[in-house]
This record gives structure tokens, C-alpha cells and sequence, in this order.
């Protein structure tokens, strides 16, 4: 049995709709990862000592557990307690939570290096410390951290196939599928890493237009 | 407590890190208009003076006052980060290092205070950003980053953005030192129109000369005490004190 191509047509819609899928899910999930890392961040960096332990409790669930666990325990699990989430919300939650634990070390990173002059000069033209960090500090942390953020940002592309266990069509998922009707395994699974592949080099296409665009600024 | 009658009044300030006394029981009359210049080497404890006014550096006993009003008061945290920030909106302060915003342009970098906390409308705050901008002569460079300037148009740019707010008073430490010496001159002449517009100000400088030339008062600072202090021309030209005649005859042998 060789290879045989003419088959994909047919099955077309069914891989678009999962690029759909996960394009929507790694978008929002990225989204949410940037901006709980942020949130993350300034909460380990400076709140006081009894509203960060339950944050270093969700940092060490996410940081320390398999992905694939997360997601089984947000969509199977938070159902017992009466939260009942669609498949691919609680794929974006696990996704978005999962990598905003992993920004947040950067952005924290980030936060500390910059220069503690610009803190001053704020402070001193009258800015409380929550105006100067949002206004001052944060942009720039933030500006450092895009480089090391895409990376995680294209592994988060990646693992985004793992939200087909909870039953997301995505990409993997509708390969899966499509290979189920045709009994076409390479074909299909080759066709889904060509997607992978284009996905990827969007972002990168993304990462790059953003660099420049704050490039200037600094 | 007793009457404040001075603008700016620092009564015997006290400042320790650990067990390293910075500043011991100074104390400073300045008053409105006046131009007061800190002289010292490195380590005398005049920054750290400079960094007390505003509180950027507390002092661990004295008293500071603003135009009646106690800058270091003793307040819960809340009230008194409330305090401070009022405080510091009227004391203008220019550092050594510019601390310019590098992700703002010139014109952000002078109207983002301005905006946040005295809510200007976006056209008052384009027309202070001008305003200020051509006092320092940067008008032309107003939408250029801070890593397309040069340090002393970086430090132009920083001065713009302090008087933005309308301060009472201006703090100056050690504005020119990071300078190549070509470029001194441009931030000197800012200062001195200030001077002449009557601004209050106290600079933190090691360039005699030109303490000399705007001061009304300096004062010599050595281990964390004021060892003199009058005017420039006796101060600078003959000292009472060996140990700022002994400064003076390094800094100008070292500018020679």
C-alpha cells in the first residue's frame, strides 16, 4: 500500500476546521499566558506575604505536574465540584495558566533588571509605586521578555494538540479522525505538521513584526 | 514644634546606614528664589542630603520642610505614601543618569506625569511638552526615543520633564557629571536660565566654576558635616577650613 495523496481533498474541511481550532485555542491561550504572566509576576514580585501563598501554590501545580494532567484535572475534575467547562475553555485555561506560570519567571526576571533609576525618576515626578510600575517598569520588563515569551509561545502552539484528550477537534484530533475514515496514517499526520509548520511561522512572522515595532523605542 | 519660617528647612538631619553615620545632624535654611550649591567629594554624604529632601533616601532622624510643610512627617504607611507623592510633585529632581523613560519619546517622557496625575487634557499636554521642550532647546527633537539623543540632550529632556509638574523646587545632583565635557556646557546654560527665572534650587555639582557663577550660597561637605558655608566667592576663593581649601586645590589642579 503506497502513498496516496488524492485522498486529502475530501477530508479537507475537516483539517481546516481543526487549524481553526488551533489557531483560536493557542491564540487566546497565548493571550491569557501573557497577561496572567504579568499578573503572576507582580504578585510574587510585591504582594504582601499571605496573597502570594496561594499563587506559589498555583505555580508549583503548573510548574511541577504534566500538562496533560492539568488539563484532565480542569475539564474532568472541576465537574465534581460543580464547574462545568466546554472542552476548549478548559483547554485554554490549561494552556493559558500552564505557560503564564513559565512567562511569569521571565517577566519577574525581567522586572528586576531593569534599572532601579527608572523607579526614581518616576517616584519623583509623584507617581505612587503601582503607577510607576504599570507605567514605567512593566512596558519595559515587557519589551526585554518578547524574545524568550515567543519561544514559549511556540511551545504552547505545540502542546496545544494535547487538548484533543478532552475531546477538542483540533488539528491532531481532526488528522486523527480523518485517518480513522481512510486508514491513511502518514498522509494525514504529514498533512497536519504542514499546518503545524505554516502556524509556526506566522508567529515567528508575529514575534518579528512586534520586535521592530518596539525596537525603535528603546 | 516651632514656627517654620524658611522655604526649605532641613533641621538636623540624621542619616545612618547600619552602623555608617551619612549624614550627622545638618541642618539648612534655603529660601524661596535662592540657589544653594552642595560641594564635596565623593562619600561627604551631599547626594544623600539631596536624596533625603524628597525622601528618596529618608533620613533616620531630623526634620525636613517645604513651604510650611513637613516633607518626612510621621504618618501610617497609606496616608503618608499619599503624602509623599503630593510632596514630591512639587520638588523636581535631576539625576546624574538622566533616568529618562527609554520606551516614551521626549514629548511622552515630559507629559506622562503631567497627565496621570494632574489629568491634562491631551491638548494642555501637548502644548507643556512644547512649551517645556523649547525652554531646554529640544523643541526640534520632541518625538525622538532617548536612544536617539545625545547626554546632554538626554539631560535637557530630563530637566523639561521635572519642570513639567510646576515644582516648587528643583534638585539637582550631580547633573553634568556623566557628561563628556563638550556637552556640559548646554545643560550648564539651562540651569542658568532657570536661575534667572528665580527657580529655587539646590544643585549637588563638583564643577566649582559654575557654582561659582550661579550659586548665592554653597556649601562644603566633608564625612557627613557641613564644614562651611557662605557665599560662592568666599567659599571657593578663600576658605576658612583646610579641608576645603585642600578640596578645592585637588578639584582644580584635577581640572587643569
Amino acid at each position: 500500500m503506497g502513498l496516496d495523496f488524492s485522498v486529502i481533498p475530501k477530508y479537507m474541511d475537516i483539517i481546516l476546521l481543526g487549524v481553526g481550532w488551533t489557531v483560536g485555542i493557542t491564540v487566546a491561550a497565548a493571550l491569557l499566558s501573557f497577561i496572567g504572566g504579568i499578573i503572576f509576576a507582580v504578585i510574587a514580585l510585591y504582594a504582601p506575604w499571605l496573597i502570594r501563598q496561594p499563587f506559589r501554590l498555583i505555580e508549583w501545580v503548573f510548574m511541577g505536574t504534566p500538562l496533560l494532567l492539568q488539563l484532565f484535572l480542569i475539564y474532568f475534575g472541576l465537574v465534581q465540584i460543580g464547574i462545568d467547562l466546554p472542552a476548549f475553555v478548559a483547554g485554554i485555561i490549561g494552556l493559558g495558566l500552564h505557560f503564564a506560570v513559565y512567562n511569569s519567571e521571565l517577566i519577574q526576571t525581567a522586572i528586576l533588571a531593569v534599572d532601579k533609576g527608572q523607579m526614581e525618576a518616576a517616584r519623583t515626578l509623584g507617581l505612587s509605586r503601582g503607577q510607576a510600575l504599570v507605567k514605567v517598569v512593566i512596558p519595559q520588563a515587557v519589551r526585554a521578555v518578547i524574545p524568550p515569551i515567543s519561544n514559549n509561545m511556540i511551545a504552547l502552539l505545540k502542546d496545544s494538540a494535547l487538548v484533543s484528550v478532552i475531546g477538542v477537534s483540533e488539528l491532531t484530533l481532526s488528522a486523527q479522525r480523518a485517518i480513522g475514515k481512510t486508514y491513511r496514517p502518514f498522509e494525514f499526520y504529514i498533512l497536519a505538521a504542514a499546518f503545524y509548520y505554516v502556524i509556526n511561522l506566522c508567529m515567528e512572522w508575529v514575534q518579528r513584526k512586534i520586535e521592530r515595532r518596539i525596537s525603535i523605542s528603546r | 514644634m516651632t514656627e517654620q519660617t524658611n522655604f526649605v528647612e532641613i533641621r538636623h538631619a540624621q542619616k545612618s546606614f547600619g552602623t555608617l553615620e551619612v549624614l550627622k545632624d545638618i541642618s539648612l535654611n534655603v529660601e524661596r528664589g535662592q540657589i544653594v550649591g552642595i560641594l564635596g567629594s565623593s562619600g561627604s554624604g551631599k547626594s544623600t542630603l539631596l536624596r533625603a529632601i524628597n525622601d528618596l533616601d529618608p533620613l533616620t532622624g531630623g526634620e525636613i520642610w517645604l513651604d510650611g510643610v513637613q516633607v518626612n512627617k510621621i504618618l501610617p504607611h497609606r496616608q503618608y505614601e499619599k503624602h509623599i507623592n503630593e510632596m514630591r510633585q512639587q520638588v523636581g529632581m535631576v539625576f546624574q543618569h538622566f533616568n529618562l523613560f527609554p520606551h516614551m519619546t521626549a514629548r511622552e517622557n515630559v507629559t506622562m506625569a503631567p497627565k496621570l496625575l494632574k489629568g491634562l487634557s491631551q491638548a494642555d499636554a501637548e502644548k507643556l511638552a512644547e512649551e517645556q521642550l523649547d525652554k531646554v532647546g529640544m523643541l526640534e527633537r520632541i518625538d525622538y526615543y532617548p536612544s536617539q539623543l545625545s547626554g546632554g540632550q538626554k539631560q535637557r529632556v530630563a530637566i523639561a520633564r521635572a519642570l513639567a509638574m510646576e515644582p516648587k523646587l528643583m534638585l539637582f545632583d550631580e547633573a553634568t557629571s556623566a557628561l563628556d565635557p563638550e556637552l556640559v556646557e548646554e545643560v550648564n546654560l539651562v540651569m542658568k536660565k532657570l536661575a534667572e527665572e528665580h527657580m529655587t534650587m539646590i544643585i549637588v555639582t563638583h564643577e566649582i566654576d559654575f557654582a561659582a557663577s550661579v550659586c548665592d550660597r554653597v556649601l562644603f561637605m566633608d564625612q557627613g558635616v557641613v564644614v562651611e558655608e557662605g557665599p560662592p566667592e568666599k567659599i571657593l576663593k578663600n576658605p576658612d577650613m583646610e579641608r576645603t581649601r585642600e578640596f578645592l586645590r585637588k578639584h582644580i589642579e584635577g581640572a587643569k
